[in-house]
C-alpha cells in the first residue's frame, strides 16, 4: 500500500495551508483518513489508546445491516414475482431485488455526503463519519419504489435540517435517517402509502395475480387483525414493507451483532421490545369483548413482528446521539418507545408505522428523561453520608 | 480489618514489558537537576544562584504564591546553571553533585508522636517534603493550614505495568514504617491505607502497617483504578463540599519516613523501568533529579519511541536529556505509533486492543499488548453514550460532569461531583474514548477553574 500512500503525500501540500485547494482540506482529508487511520500520536494525556474510532463503530452498525439488506434485496424480486404469480429461483428473486436496490442505495449516498462535504468544505470542520449509516438507513426505511429524486431531496433535507445545522454528527437531537422517513412520509403520502409497496414493473406477457393486495399487514390489522398473515411469515419477513424492515429475524442478526460489540445499547433494544409487549398485553386486557376483531385483540407479541418495529428498536431507537444517555434514562426512553408505537398502532389508523413516529417524539423527550436522572442522581450523591 | 470493597468497573490494560523483580544501582552522576515545571501551579523564586554551594535538603527556590513551600536539592554539590527558558522562565536548577559522600541538612532524629502535629508539621515544610503531601479536591500539593478529615495512601499502583508497590516499599521498611507513623500524627489519627485484597507475595501487607488502627486498612479488589487514591476515598469516606483530604504515594512515605528516623532529606527512590521498547525491564535504584538517560543509555531496544515518567495513561512525555521528577516511580518506553495504516479502520484487528468488541481482539482476553502511541482515530464529538461509565468505578455521571466543566458551570460542577476527582481517575476514560476527546485535560481545565473561582 506504499503506491497509495505515497500517491497521498504527493497531493497533501495542494490542500494544506497556502495550497491550490486549501479550501478543500476537509474534503481531502476524509478521504485520506478513509484510506489510511492517520499516524497522528497522542499529544497530552493518556499516551496509548483504544483502538476504536468512530468509524471504526459506523462501520460495525453498517455490517449489522448486512442482513436486513441483503434479506431486503431477495424481498423485493420476492414479492414482485409473487404479484405477477412467477415461480422464481433464490438468485433471480435477489438479482431483481439488488437492481432495483442499488440505485436508491447510490442516490442516498450520494445526495447525503454531497452535502457533508460542501458543509464541512465551507465550514472547515472534518467530515464526519455519521452519514455512513444514515446513508444506508435511509433506503431501508422506504419503499421500494419510491423515486430517486425523492431518496435524494429526504438524505438532503435529513443532512441539512437535522444535522448540519446543529453542528453535525454529535450535536443533532432527532435521528437523522427517521427524519428523511418522516420527512417523505409527510411530504409525499401519495408516494408512501397505499399500493406502492411492491415493485411492479411490468413483466412481458404476465399480469398481476388476482389474489394480490398491496395491502401491509399493518393496513390489515387495522380493519381486522386475523387479516394479517402468519406470525412465522412475519418474522422471517416475507411481507410487504419498506425495503429493509420486513425481517424480524435479519434485524435480529443485527442486534446481536451490535448488543455483541458493544456498539449498540442492548437496554435500548430490549427495553423497546418490553415497551411494546407491555402495552400489547394492557391493550389485549382492556379490549372490548363485543368487538372480537377490534385490533386491541391482537396478540401483544405481533407487535414485534409487524411493520417496522423491530428495525426501529434495532436500528433508530440505539442511535447513541439522539437517544437518552443514562443507564436508567435508555430504560426509560426504551420502555415508552415500544409502548406508544403500540398506542399509536392501535388507534391511529392514518399513522400505521408508529414506531417511527414515537422513536422521533422520544428523541424530543431524551434530554427531558437524562435531566430528570442527573437530578435524581445529583439528589442522592448529597443524600450520601 | 473493615469490609472488601469490590470495584467492578475499570479495565486493565495489559502490556508487554513488566517489571522484574530486580534491583540495579545505578550511581549518581555529575550533574543532577531540579525542574520547577514538574510542580504545576508554583511560580519559583531563587534562593541560590549559580556558583552556590548547597547541601542536601537545602531549599533552592520557593514557590511565590506559598512562600512557605520550598523545594530541597537532593544531593550535596554546587549549583552549576541556571537553565531558563522563554520570558526567563526557570527550566531547570542544575547541580554538579559532590565526589565524595553526600553532605546532609541534618535535621536530628526525632518521634513524630512526642514532636506533636504543629511540629512535624514544620519539620516537613522546613525539609521541603511538605510536596509530597497531595491534596483533594483539585488535586494539588496541600495546604499546611488546613486540617484535613483524613489522610489517604493507597498501597497498590493498579495502573498498567505499575510498579510492585510492596516490593519498592519492602527496600526500606523501618522508614516506610516511620512514614506512616508521622502521617497518623499528621491526620490526628485518621490515616487511611488501601491494600489489595489477596495481594500476591511481596506486596504490601497488614504487618508493614504498623502503627496504623486495623479500621483504618481498607481491602480494594477489582481491576484498575482501584488502586487509585480517589477511587478509594471515594467508597471510604466520600469528599464533600468544604472537605480536605490528603493523600501520598507509598514511596514518599518513605522518604517522609527518612526525614524523622534518620533526620535527613534523602530523595533516593526506587524506580521500574517498563514497556516493551525496553530490553530487559526491571527496577533501579536511582536519585531524584539523576538523569534519565542514565538508567536508558542501552537499555532501548527501539530508536523510534517515546519515554514516559510514569505509567501509560497518567505520565508525562520526557524530553530527551530530562530528569527524573519529583514523584516518578516508573518510566515507560512504549514505540511511537506515528505510521499510517492502511483502512485500518476496516481491518479485523487479532492486535488491537478494545474494550469494545469491535475488534476479534477480544477473543483472547489473556494477551498482552506491545500497544504504540497511535491515536487510532481523529477527535469527533461525544457520539457513543455509556463507555466512560464502564471505567470510573464512581457514584459519578462522567460526561455529564465533563460537560459541565466544557460549560464552566460552577454549580453544577459541585453538585456533579468535580471536589472527589482528579486527572488520573479519568485516565480510563480517555484511554477508552471512541471521539479521542482529551478527557484528562478537560479535567485539569475544570480543576484549576474551580480552584481559582469556587
Amino acid at each position: 500500500m506504499k503506491f497509495l500512500q505515497n500517491i497521498v503525500d504527493s497531493v497533501r501540500p495542494h490542500f494544506e495551508k497556502g495550497g491550490r485547494f486549501e479550501k478543500l482540506h476537509p474534503a481531502f482529508q476524509a478521504l485520506e483518513t478513509f484510506l489510511f487511520v492517520p499516524g497522528h500520536t497522542t499529544a497530552h494525556g493518556v499516551h496509548v489508546r483504544d483502538a476504536m474510532d468512530l468509524k471504526r463503530t459506523m462501520m460495525t452498525v453498517i455490517i449489522a445491516l448486512i442482513p436486513p439488506m441483503l434479506f431486503g434485496m431477495w424481498n423485493v424480486g420476492y414479492q414482485h414475482h409473487l404479484a405477477y404469480g412467477m415461480e422464481a429461483s433464490l438468485m433471480d428473486n435477489f438479482w431483481f431485488g439488488f437492481l432495483k436496490v442499488l440505485p436508491i442505495i447510490i442516490v442516498s449516498y450520494a445526495a447525503g455526503l454531497g452535502v457533508e462535504f460542501v458543509f464541512s468544505v465551507l465550514r472547515g470542520h472534518p467530515v464526519s463519519e455519521g452519514y455512513l449509516v444514515t446513508g444506508l438507513l435511509i433506503p431501508l426505511t422506504l419503499p421500494v419504489t419510491v423515486p430517486l429524486w425523492m431518496v435524494a431531496l429526504a438524505a438532503i433535507f435529513c443532512t441539512l435540517l437535522g444535522k448540519e445545522i446543529f453542528g453535525g454528527t454529535g450535536m443533532n437531537f432527532m435521528n437523522p435517517a427517521l427524519l428523511a422517513r418522516v420527512f417523505l412520509f409527510f411530504a409525499f403520502p401519495a408516494y408512501m402509502s397505499g399500493d406502492i409497496w411492491t415493485d411492479l414493473s411490468p413483466e412481458a406477457g404476465r399480469s398481476i395475480a388476482d389474489a394480490f393486495s398491496g395491502a401491509t399487514n399493518l393496513v390489515a390489522f387495522d380493519a381486522n387483525y386475523h387479516n394479517m398473515q402468519s406470525a412465522s411469515d412475519m418474522f422471517w419477513g416475507f411481507e410487504q414493507g419498506s425495503i429493509g424492515e420486513t425481517s424480524v429475524a435479519a434485524c435480529l442478526i443485527g442486534a446481536l451483532i451490535l448488543i455483541a460489540t458493544g456498539v449498540g445499547s442492548w437496554q435500548v433494544i430490549v427495553s423497546c421490545f418490553l415497551g411494546a409487549l407491555a402495552m400489547g398485553l394492557l391493550l389485549n386486557g382492556v379490549a372490548p369483548a363485543d368487538l372480537p376483531n377490534h385490533s386491541m385483540h391482537t396478540p401483544a407479541y405481533y407487535h414485534w413482528l409487524t411493520g417496522g418495529f423491530a428495525f426501529g428498536a434495532v436500528y433508530m431507537a440505539t442511535d447513541p446521539v439522539s437517544a437518552a444517555q443514562t443507564e436508567r434514562g435508555k430504560w426509560i426512553y426504551g420502555l415508552l418507545i415500544g409502548a406508544f408505537s403500540v398506542v399509536l398502532r392501535v388507534f391511529n389508523p392514518a399513522y400505521p408505522e408508529g414506531v417511527m413516529l414515537s422513536i422521533l417524539l422520544m428523541n424530543v423527550f431524551a434530554p427531558l428523561i437524562d435531566h430528570f436522572v442527573v437530578e435524581q442522581h445529583i439528589k442522592k450523591r448529597l443524600k450520601r453520608a | 480489618m473493615g469490609k472488601t470493597i469490590s470495584i467492578r468497573r475499570g479495565f486493565n490494560i495489559k502490556l508487554k514489558g513488566a517489571a522484574d523483580k530486580s534491583i540495579t544501582e545505578i550511581p549518581v552522576s555529575e550533574i543532577i537537576a531540579v525542574r520547577p515545571p514538574d510542580f504545576p501551579g508554583v511560580i519559583p523564586k531563587l534562593l541560590v544562584d549559580a556558583g552556590d554551594e548547597v547541601l542536601a535538603g537545602q531549599a533552592l527556590f520557593f514557590d511565590k504564591t506559598r512562600p512557605n513551600l520550598r523545594f530541597p536539592s537532593p544531593v550535596s554539590g554546587e549549583v552549576a546553571e541556571v537553565v531558563r527558558g522563554e520570558k526567563r522562565r526557570i527550566l531547570e536548577i542544575r547541580i554538579l553533585a559532590d565526589r565524595n559522600g553526600v553532605r546532609y541538612t541534618e535535621y536530628g532524629p526525632s518521634d513524630p508522636a512526642q514532636l506533636g502535629r504543629a511540629a512535624v508539621i514544620e519539620r516537613l515544610l522546613d525539609s521541603g517534603c511538605w510536596q509530597y503531601l497531595r491534596q483533594r479536591p483539585y488535586s494539588i500539593i496541600a495546604d499546611p493550614v488546613e486540617a484535613p478529615k483524613a489522610i489517604f495512601v493507597s498501597c497498590f499502583d493498579s495502573a498498567p505495568l505499575a510498579p510492585e508497590t510492596g516490593y519498592v516499599t519492602g527496600q526500606d521498611k523501618s522508614n516506610f514504617q516511620a512514614g506512616l507513623e508521622a502521617l497518623n500524627v499528621l491526620a490526628n489519627g485518621r490515616l487511611h491505607v488501601g491494600l489489595r485484597e489477596g495481594g500476591s507475595e511481596g506486596s504490601v501487607s497488614e504487618n508493614d502497617l504498623a502503627g496504623v488502627p486495623a479500621a483504618n486498612i481498607h481491602h480494594f479488589r477489582g481491576p484498575h483504578p482501584a488502586g487509585n487514591v480517589g477511587v478509594q476515598i471515594h467508597h471510604v469516606n466520600p469528599i464533600k463540599k468544604g472537605e480536605t483530604v490528603w493523600t501520598v504515594q507509598p514511596q514518599d512515605v518513605t522518604i517522609i519516613g527518612r526525614l524523622f528516623r534518620e533526620g535527613r532529606y534523602r530523595a533516593d527512590r526506587v524506580v521500574a523501568l517498563t514497556g516493551s521498547c525496553v530490553t530487559r525491564p526491571q527496577y533501579f535504584h536511582l536519585l531524584t533529579g539523576q538523569p534519565l538517560s542514565d538508567v536508558l543509555a542501552g537499555r532501548l531496544n527501539s530508536e523510534h519511541c517515546r519515554v514516559i515518567q510514569g505509567n501509560v495513561l497518567t505520565g508525562k512525555t520526557a524530553a530527551p536529556g530530562d530528569f527524573l521528577s519529583f514523584y516518578t516511580n516508573q518510566i515507560t518506553v512504549i514505540p511511537e505509533g506515528d505510521q499510517p495504516e492502511f483502512f485500518g479502520w476496516l481491518l479485523p484487528g487479532f492486535k488491537k486492543l478494545s474494550l469494545s468488541r469491535t475488534f476479534f481482539s477480544w477473543l483472547a482476553p489473556n494477551r498482552t499488548y506491545d500497544l504504540d502511541t497511535n491515536l487510532h482515530g481523529e477527535e469527533r464529538a461525544f457520539v457513543m453514550t455509556g463507555q466512560y461509565d464502564k471505567v470510573l468505578p464512581m457514584n459519578i455521571f462522567p460526561v455529564f460532569l465533563l460537560k459541565a466543566i466544557l460549560a464552566r458551570d460552577i454549580e453544577r460542577m459541585e453538585q456533579l461531583g468535580i471536589y472527589e476527582i482528579a486527572e488520573e481517575d479519568f485516565a480510563l476514560c480517555e484511554f477508552v474514548c471512541t471521539s479521542k476527546i482529551d478527557v484528562q485535560q478537560i479535567v485539569a481545565e475544570g480543576l484549576e477553574f474551580m480552584r481559582k473561582e469556587g
